[in-house]
């Protein structure tokens, strides 16, 4: 079942002056339930357009977006929050936690903007929290936390409503080698759990740990690939790219 | 999410971020704060000084006509007046004979003098000499005792009529009835004691009274004493009338031909009251500008430190954006916010301004009802959610990827 859709997206930027911005040119993408992508693209190449497209936080110009099936592409600004809200769950390279806030606070975010129950938030952040391992730090705030526990504060976050997508944008890059190894090391326990998982990047080693490749250039997919086992890229025909 | 708990959320995280900038709010809230003081006090002030003036002006009738040479209330100058012929005492008989409209008509003479009781003395006592008619005309209310009658009046009898106060000063610890008091030497027999009817405005006593038949008063001051005449309406529906009927009496004593203006004055207290009315009117409307201004002002730092609160917190608008917050949710939390923060003001400025009243209830007459205090806690209410509006709406309808990227 196809959890995400796009068809002939596209989105450009009004610069002012009549001077316009193409970020993206039509992009159809499919991605299933259960997948594991990684998107990968230099700076420049429209991949964090497309991530905030995927995402709900931006809506494209033209072109459908169909997410679990639903027309989010004319969606409004209260429609899209409340996508956002149960069906994606965001992990940002910066961690994006609220300072002020302790852990068990930040996990509970999403579920009070749902509207659950105080004792049933409380309870659910708790076992969240303690599934990615930071049972013991609940009442600490970001500040008092590890770059790498702060990563899983936000994992929990992200897990928290039962996401149709973990969206993630460079989860690793403001974190040591180590401690990024660990954090992509979840990332497969939750993609073997089930979950789908949509990797933005410009490594190409964070990358190898995602199933397919969807690599962007220019506003446009340069290629869409699965990766072997191995991690070595299978060799597909030009051809079956463009179908693709 | 429920429209309660987005206000839940909102105050918990309102609390948080003014807690984070503790000085920041309090000196945001210092506006409000003397906004609130100035506002309250301004009116516990004006509410206080009617509530005196109706005390004060309760004494005198509303039912009640005074005849007299000098106007209370006049734009003309004072010696247009000052060439009147004066009153007599003997014009308090003619009108009762005359008039048909009027209850109870007595005329009244008064001057200081002094009292003793043995070896106690009261100064400054407000003498009065009147004839019995007088308990008809004022609403005269006795502690103790009574007035004195026709016949005893007529026949200036040695007996008076003391207020409160003289009464407290002479008789600490007795009861002033039929006791001998003198009045400028002369003695009188105490019948009895008004009740007490307090200070006109908190200036002077109205309590510091003795009150002695008129055939007396002119024994001890001598005749040369011009009267009041008061005249008691016995309809008070039918005012005008009664003072038509009073004047056309009062020409006739004074023989007036038609050509000819009044050569007296026919008071009464609405005079008093629409000059009342008219002063606290332009007190208030001054003290109520000047206040709000000082309110807006208020506001205006409101406004301003919570476009500082927006844009500091930009980024975390966008993350719970991010994370699902709506429009209205992030506009509630920020105008909670700003209404904490005036509410906060308010309290305390009323907390300030509670006090404060009653120190200056000592220089002037200050009350301030719950209902104020309320007024005072709305206002600031209001104040918070105006101020609050703009700053608020602008980061409800920050675009989460903009947001997100702010640093």
């Amino acid at each position: 079942m196809k959890v995400i859709e796009l068809v002939k997206v596209n989105k450009v930027y009004d610069m002012g002056a009549e001077v316009q911005v193409q970020a993206l040119k039509d992009i159809s993408i499919s991605i299933e339930r259960g997948e594991y992508v990684a998107i990968m693209g230099p700076s420049g190449s429209g991949k964090t357009t497309l991530m905030n497209i995927l995402g709900c936080l931006d809506t494209p110009t033209s072109g459908l977006y169909l997410f679990d099936g639903t027309n989010v592409s004319e969606m409004d600004d209260n429609d899209l929050a409340k996508i956002r809200n149960q069906g994606i769950g965001f992990v940002f390279q910066t961690f994006n936690l609220i300072p002020r806030s302790d852990a068990l606070h930040n996990v509970e975010l999403p579920l009070i903007y749902s509207g659950v129950p105080v004792s049933e938030r409380k309870e659910r952040a708790r076992s969240t929290l303690e599934m990615v391992g930071l049972g013991e730090r609940i009442h600490h705030k970001p500040n008092e936390l590890s770059g790498g526990q702060r990563q899983r504060v936000a994992i929990a976050r992200a897990l928290i409503n039962n996401p149709s997508i973990i969206l993630a944008d460079e989860p690793t890059g403001n974190l040591d080698s180590k401690t990024g190894d660990e954090i992509m090391i979840f990332f497969e326990e939750l993609h073997a759990k089930g979950n789908t998982i949509i990797l933005v990047t410009h490594e190409e080693y964070i990358a190898e740990h995602a199933k397919r490749i969807i690599r962007i250039k220019d506003g446009m997919v340069e290629s869409d690939l699965p990766i072997e086992r191995n991690g070595k890229v299978k060799v597909s025909h030009p051809a079956e790219q463009v179908k693709a | 999410m429920t429209f309660g708990a987005e206000f839940k959320e909102g105050f918990k995280l309102s609390f948080a971020a003014l807690n984070a900038n503790k000085i920041r709010a309090v000196l945001t809230m210092l506006g409000i704060i003397i906004g609130i003081v100035s506002v309250t006090l301004m009116g516990a002030a004006i509410t206080g000084l009617g509530k005196a003036f109706d005390a004060s002006i309760s004494s005198i009738g509303a039912d009640v006509l005074y005849v007299q040479k000098w106007p209370w209330m006049s734009h003309d100058e004072w010696w247009k007046f000052r060439n009147r012929r004066d009153l007599e005492i003997g014009y308090a008989d003619k009108i009762r004979r005359d008039a048909t409209l009027f209850a109870a008509v007595a005329p009244v003479v008064g001057r200081l003098g002094t009292i003793k009781y043995g070896n106690r003395t009261a100064n400054n006592v407000q003498v009065q000499g009147t004839t019995a008619d007088l308990v008809y005309v004022s609403n005269m209310n006795f502690k103790e005792g009574r007035f004195f009658t026709d016949v005893e009046s007529r026949g200036d009898r040695p007996l008076a009529v003391v207020g409160t106060d003289v009464a407290d000063q002479l008789f600490p610890n007795q009861d002033p009835v039929g006791k001998m008091i003198k009045v400028n030497g002369l003695p009188f027999r105490i019948i009895g004691v008004r009740s007490k009817q307090g200070s006109f405005l908190g200036m002077f006593s109205l309590d510091n009274q003795v009150i002695i038949p008129i055939g007396q008063f002119q024994n001890i001051y001598g005749t040369h004493f011009h009267p009041t005449i008061e005249a008691r309406v016995s309809d008070p529906k039918n005012m005008d009338n009664a003072t038509e009927e009073l004047r056309g009496i009062m020409r006739k004593i004074r023989g007036l031909s038609p050509s000819q203006e009044d050569d007296f004055s026919i008071n009464q207290q609405d005079l008093l009251t629409n000059a009342f009315n008219k002063i606290a009117g332009i007190i208030g409307g001054v003290g109520i500008f000047v206040t709000a201004l000082s309110l807006f002002v208020g506001g205006i730092g409101i406004m301003n430190i919570m476009f500082v609160s927006v844009t500091e917190r930009t980024k975390e608008i966008g993350i719970r954006k991010a994370l699902g917050a709506k429009r209205r949710t992030i506009l509630i939390q920020f105008l909670i916010e700003s209404s904490l923060i005036c509410l906060g003001g308010g309290l305390i400025g009323l907390a300030f301004s509670y006090p404060l009243s009653m120190l200056v209830d000592k220089f002037l007459p200050t009350a301030m009802p719950i209902s104020l205090a309320f007024i005072g806690i709305l206002l600031s209410l209001a104040v918070g959610v105006v101020s609050g509006i703009i700053p608020a709406s602008r980061a409800s309808k920050l675009d989460p990827v903009e947001a997100l990227r702010y640093e």
